[in-house]
């Protein structure tokens, strides 16, 4: 898709720099004549909306870590002293709080995006896996930064996901001790975190980089799933989808901004402002939202499946319901990309939606009773509708007849 | 000269190039395990590794909680009846068969001494409850009888006892 470049540089400048770091004519061949499918629906500026909240996370976090002190005994009050002494900390820190949870809320959105409409299916196989590389490592960089500031959550968050490693059948001991850097999570865990959650985003950067990289390439997909065929089907990049895509910017930053502005602890747990002590376990142990869904399908495996006990067990399915959409695009081999036109897929989708909202409403629930039975059933269907449902869909089903371009179904649908 | 070193099927250069890798490998080893190895427990951490601790305060179906390696650590007074039910119970019932003479010391099988976290996931669980009179930890609910054995629920052991001695009759070790 990448048309050869139409650059010139405009200026004696220009064209000295143009020689030596082609940078602008990168801006020029990426950011604005980049040719981009013109029928992309709003489902498609989540991904802009990503990178701004990265960004976002990065600006906020880099002030923050000026006034945080990252030592067990000061890192609660550094927090609070942030919160009601540092000029304007209050919304800095909220909106670096807040500002995780929104950028869960893009991140799931364009994931789903992506599923729905099998961006993940060849040629851009690539581009999925670096996507699902920057999911994981953006769960790690939100749980080592909700451990920050120390308080009973994020204490004993931090011990229950750090016993994960303590599955690992014979060395596991050890290497939670080297991961935890003591007997127990601590002051040594605290420092590290700290350096790791500094680091991590600038290694997610990094990765969008290659993510978007990769995009451009193939270039994008679209909501019909037809490859672009010539040059009437896209429009260039800048101003039609910065435009498209400042607009959708501006409404996320909506409750994005409420949140801030007049709930800024509503999406935490009140645990958290009790300073962490390592003698009192809370009632529940909750974590963030956006790792319930995970967190379910840990705790589901309550039982021993052969030789692998209950907890080896719940940390495989854990680590294997993330690793699951790494081999998706073969899992998944209907040569119809879109579900527009997959009948039976489209239900089996929304039955997939909903039951993810069902393991995360689950995670939030006491391990007890009915909400034991169902975490085992959304869990299994989780795993069903990657291992089973979609290889057999691909095979048993007759998608509805496509458009043969994407000019065709704009134009078509104008007419109607 | 140079054409005949050129044309032997193994040469100097292939044995440069062999030799160069592995003093790199051994050298990237060397360099990697020290920057691994700073992230294991330091002096301070391993400092704490033993303590010291006088039971005769505790009376009679009370417990404490004490601080070892910044662990919490259950020291129990069990009561006769407590001692009874966990010496009742079949080694058949067990997910994690251990006798109740396995878990305490020979003589003081009133004390019970366990590293508090739930072996599920670590969380603490709270005493005098769970449906086996012993430990219910609410985090994923795993039930732990008077000996604190895992009864139900998905913790897959036992609660740890760590290595401890009685020094005296009412003095225990730690560590």
């Amino acid at each position: 898709m990448s048309e050869h470049s139409t650059y010139t540089p405009g200026n004696a400048v220009e064209k000295w720099l143009d020689d030596r770091l082609p940078v602008v004519r990168f801006a020029k061949e990426h950011l604005m004549d980049f040719p981009t499918p013109k029928n992309l629906n709003y489902w498609w500026t989540f991904g802009a909306i990503l990178v701004m909240c990265l960004g976002v996370q990065i600006v906020t976090g880099v002030i923050l870590a000026m006034h945080y002190t990252p030592n067990v005994g000061m890192a609660f009050n550094s927090v609070e002293f942030i919160k009601r002494d540092v000029n304007g900390g209050r919304i800095i820190q909220a909106t670096h709080a807040v500002g995780a949870s929104m950028f869960f809320v893009a991140l799931y959105i364009h994931i789903f995006r992506g599923l729905f409409y099998g961006s993940y299916k060849a040629p851009r196989e690539i581009i999925w896996i670096l996507g699902v590389l920057i999911f994981v490592l953006t769960m790690a960089t939100a749980f080592m930064g909700y451990i920050l500031p120390w308080g009973q959550m994020s204490f004993w968050g931090a011990t229950v996901i750090s016993n994960i490693f303590s599955a690992i059948p014979l060395v596991g001991e050890n290497i939670k001790q080297l991961v935890l850097g003591g007997f127990a999570v601590g002051n040594p865990t605290l420092n590290r975190f700290f350096s790791l959650h500094y680091l991590l985003p600038f290694i997610i950067a990094a990765v969008v980089g290659l993510h978007i990289w990769a995009l451009h390439v193939p270039g994008n997909n679209n909501p019909i799933g037809v490859e672009v065929k010539d040059s009437r089907d896209t429009v260039p990049f800048h101003p039609y989808y910065t435009m498209k895509d400042l607009f959708a910017m501006v409404l996320f930053m909506i409750p994005f901004a409420w949140f801030v502005f007049f709930a800024p602890d509503i999406l935490g747990h009140p645990d958290n402002y009790i300073m962490a002590n390592s003698m009192v376990t809370p009632a529940e142990i909750v974590p963030e939202w956006y790792l319930l869904p995970f967190y379910t399908i840990l705790r589901a495996i309550d039982f021993n499946v052969l030789f692998i006990d209950s907890k080896l067990g719940g940390v495989i399915a854990m680590g294997g319901s993330m690793l699951m959409l790494l081999i998706v695009p073969w899992l998944d081999t209907s040569k119809v990309r879109s579900g527009s036109f997959r009948p039976m897929f489209k239900w089996f989708f929304a039955l997939f939606v909903i039951n993810f909202i069902g393991l995360m409403y689950l995670g939030a629930q006491p391990a007890e009773g009915i909400y034991v039975t169902l975490a085992k059933v959304c869990t299994a269907f989780y795993f069903i509708y990657f291992l089973v449902v979609l290889p057999v869909l691909s095979r048993i089903e007759t998608p509805r007849p496509l458009p043969t371009s994407i000019s065709e179904s704009v134009l078509g649908k104008a007419h109607a | 000269m140079a054409t005949q070193v050129e044309h032997s099927s193994t040469n100097r250069r292939d044995f440069l190039y062999v030799a160069t890798g592995a003093v790199g490998a051994v050298g990237a080893a060397a360099v990697v395990w020290p920057l691994i190895n700073q992230l294991n427990p330091d002096a301070s951490t391993l400092a704490l590794a033993s303590i010291e601790f006088d039971v005769s305060a505790i009376p009679e179906g009370q417990s404490v909680t004490i601080t070892w390696r910044g662990l919490p650590v259950f020291v129990r007074h069990r009561t006769a009846v407590e001692i009874e039910e966990a010496k009742a119970v079949p080694l058949s019932d067990l997910k994690d068969p251990e006798t109740d003479e396995q878990r305490t010391k020979e003589g003081y099988e009133q004390w019970l001494v366990m590293i508090a976290n739930c072996t599920h996931l670590g969380c603490i669980p709270v005493g005098e409850s769970g449906d086996f009179d012993g430990w219910f930890c609410p985090c994923h609910g795993s039930h732990y009888d008077s000996a604190g054995r895992i009864r139900r629920g998905p913790a897959p052991k036992n609660l740890v006892v760590p290595p401890y001695e009685f020094v005296s009759d009412t003095l225990i070790q730690i560590g």
